[in-house]
């Protein structure tokens, strides 16, 4: 299925110091994730389509084949929903909801029905009348989303929409999300530093660092094959860069043997919980072996996370029985070994 | 009893508004803090104690049913009543300017502005006399095409305590108006409001208590306005005669009348601002 493009942006915002530019389309209905570290930019970019930032000279956007980007915020066809909300603290749910419509010139009663509707289907028609400050963080994240909603924007953007939920919340307003996301028929972009929130809520996602793209595709081939340490890390991969021949890949003196067959620059990615230490020097193939010293142990999920300096630095992931049989402690030299089958390799 | 073997919980709101560490700070008052606090205290209090003290008491009923204290005193709270609603009227505007549009000269103009704080009432009176007066820049043309005259006239009364209080409003409601959060302006701007939508409906809401302290202090300050009104508006009793200038005339010929009439500034003042602060307190 091939959806038209809705929006088809370029986004260059220039600030001392700091440079943003990326090429950013989306289809209708489709929801791309923009993800990164801190500063990278994802906000901006966020500002910059709502018309919150000024586009520095070649920015351009255009939704639904009309530029945009020479309109004041207030004249774009765009819904925000901000980190924190802000909806405003002395009007009802229903008159923050209400309050697009009625700057777009609907009356007060028409404004408060459309807002009605908008709240029943967040379910949150019994919160109507209560005050912002009366609400919960989830019942706030509803009422922004269907306040942004109710303009009617051909552009949906949502910044950061579940960075201020607790843990349990989270889990429930993200299906929610996802729902809602998935019956609004415009463009969505929304920013994350989240890996989970983008892999859940989004159809593509869009990495950036340092104001520009460094890797985009489905969540899935992102998570697959991470191309930057950032994403790396993100998706919880050991990731290194080296040099295929054939069926192995050399990274720093040490040897892969990997699934693939590749040539010239090459990508090796596998899991910390496909790596296997030793004390002594196991028998067999030297391949995907290299000795190793412990930097660091810490608590992972039900496992302990062991960090590994060496000729290449890694993750490993073993169980508590393992770190007492082995005594694995920061200092300790031992040899680690990750399986053929459980390395991945593709193109740099 | 002492402080503490109470033992009824502080309310859940004066449990949310203490400050980290406030209650952990102990120890002795230093006196060298205290004994200046109680001075300064006692130098505030105290010329308001004397008030009441050296008041007629006997002979108040009779006083304060004099028409020309009721006289003096509805012009007063007239004219600074009129003079709060002209300043809310171009101060908030002037406020907003100051606060959100970066225009060059924008340090001068807030400098300017606030001249009038500093500058001694009576020279604000004379200035305001060569720009409106019959021959003023402003005032002869508004003589010679409105028949408009403003010095010694009660509009002119307004004219000279908006012109003082002013400063103390704008002041107030550009501080309220940085201190306010711009990101409520951005999210009704996404919302499709203009400016002028997104400040009445947004950003004036959540400035409220700010613009409410303003107009009080602008209020309280046009009541007591003495300089600028007796040298742009004179003295002339129904007229232009407020409050100040009453007790002022009033103590060369008769103290007691003095007393009596500083009596009643005192508390309209008072109760103004008793008033106004359960406001505050109730409004969220």
């Amino acid at each position: 299925m091939t959806r038209p493009t809705a929006l088809d942006a370029r986004l260059v915002v220039a600030r001392p110091g700091f440079t943003l530019d990326l090429d950013l389309q989306v289809a209708a209905g489709e929801v791309v994730a923009l993800l990164g570290p801190n500063g990278a930019g994802k906000t901006t970019a966020l500002r910059a389509l709502a018309g919150l930032t000024p586009l520095a000279e070649g920015g351009r956007i255009s939704l639904d084949g009309h530029p945009t980007h020479t309109l004041p915020a207030e004249r774009r066809p765009v819904g925000m929903v901000f980190q924190d909300y802000l909806l405003f603290p002395h009007l009802s749910a229903l008159d923050n909801v209400a309050f697009g419509p009625r700057c777009q010139g609907a009356g007060r009663a028409e404004a408060r029905r459309a807002a009605a509707t908008w709240l029943e289907r967040v379910g949150l028609t019994d919160h109507a009348s209560a005050k912002p400050r009366h609400l919960s963080g989830g019942q706030a994240q509803r009422v922004a989303l269907a306040r942004a909603l109710a303009v009617r924007p051909r552009l949906l953007l949502l910044d950061e929409p579940l960075a201020a939920l607790d843990a349990h919340t989270r889990l429930e307003i993200r299906s929610q999300l996802r729902r809602h996301l998935s019956d609004f028929d415009g463009a969505t972009v929304l920013v994350t530093h989240d890996p989970l929130d983008a892999m859940v809520l989004a159809d593509r996602l869009v990495v950036i660092e340092n104001g520009s793209v460094v890797q985009q595709g489905t969540p899935g081939e992102v998570g697959r094959r991470p191309r930057t340490d950032y994403v790396a890390r993100l998706v919880g991969l050991n990731l290194y860069r080296g040099h295929a021949d054939g069926p192995r890949v050399t990274v720093e003196g040490v040897q892969f043997s990997v699934a693939e067959r590749l040539d010239g620059p090459a990508f090796v990615a596998f899991a910390p919980s496909a790596v296997a230490l030793y004390r002594s020097r196991p028998d067999g193939s030297p391949r995907n072996l290299w000795e190793a010293v412990i930097d660091g142990v810490e608590r992972h999920g039900d496992n302990i996370r062991i960090h590994l300096d060496g000729p290449i630095s890694a993750f490993a992931d073993v169980t508590p029985a393992a770190v007492a049989d082995l005594d694995l402690a920061p200092g300790r030299r031992v040899w680690a070994s990750v399986k053929a089958t459980e390395t991945h390799a593709y193109p740099a | 009893m002492t402080l503490s073997t109470r033992s009824t919980p502080p309310t859940a709101q004066g449990e949310a508004r203490r400050r980290p560490g406030r209650s952990g700070v102990s120890g002795r008052v230093p006196w060298m803090l205290l004994v200046p606090a109680v001075v300064g205290m006692a130098f505030l209090v105290l010329p308001l104690a004397g008030l009441l003290a050296r008041a007629p008491w006997a002979t108040l009923a009779r006083r304060l049913a004099e028409p020309q204290v009721l006289e003096a005193l509805r012009l007063s709270l007239l004219t600074a009543t009129a003079a709060t609603a002209v300043c809310l009227l171009l101060g908030v505007p002037l406020a907003w300017l100051l606060a959100r549009v970066d225009f060059p000269g924008r340090r001068l103009v807030r400098a300017l502005v606030t001249v009038p704080l500093v500058l001694p009432p009576v020279v604000g009176g004379v200035a305001l006399l060569l720009v409106l007066g019959r021959r003023g820049l402003i005032g002869q043309w508004l003589d010679d095409a409105f028949g408009v005259t403003l010095p010694f006239t009660t509009a002119g009364v307004v004219v000279a305590e908006a012109f003082v209080a002013m400063p103390f409003l704008v002041i107030s409601v550009e501080g309220a108006l940085r201190a306010a959060d711009r990101r409520f302006e951005e999210a009704a701007a996404t919302l499709g409001a203009s400016r002028w939508t997104a400040f009445r409906r947004v950003t004036l809401p959540l400035i409220a208590p700010g613009v409410v302290a303003g107009g009080v202090l602008c209020w309280a300050r046009a009541l007591g306005e003495f300089g600028a009104t007796i040298t742009f508006a004179g003295n002339f009793p129904g007229r232009t005669q407020t409050m100040p200038l009453a007790v002022y005339l009033a103590l060369e010929t008769e103290p007691e009348a003095a007393i009596v009439l500083s009596l009643v500034l005192l508390a309209v003042s008072v109760i103004i601002l008793a008033c106004l602060r359960d406001k505050w307190v109730n409004s969220p």
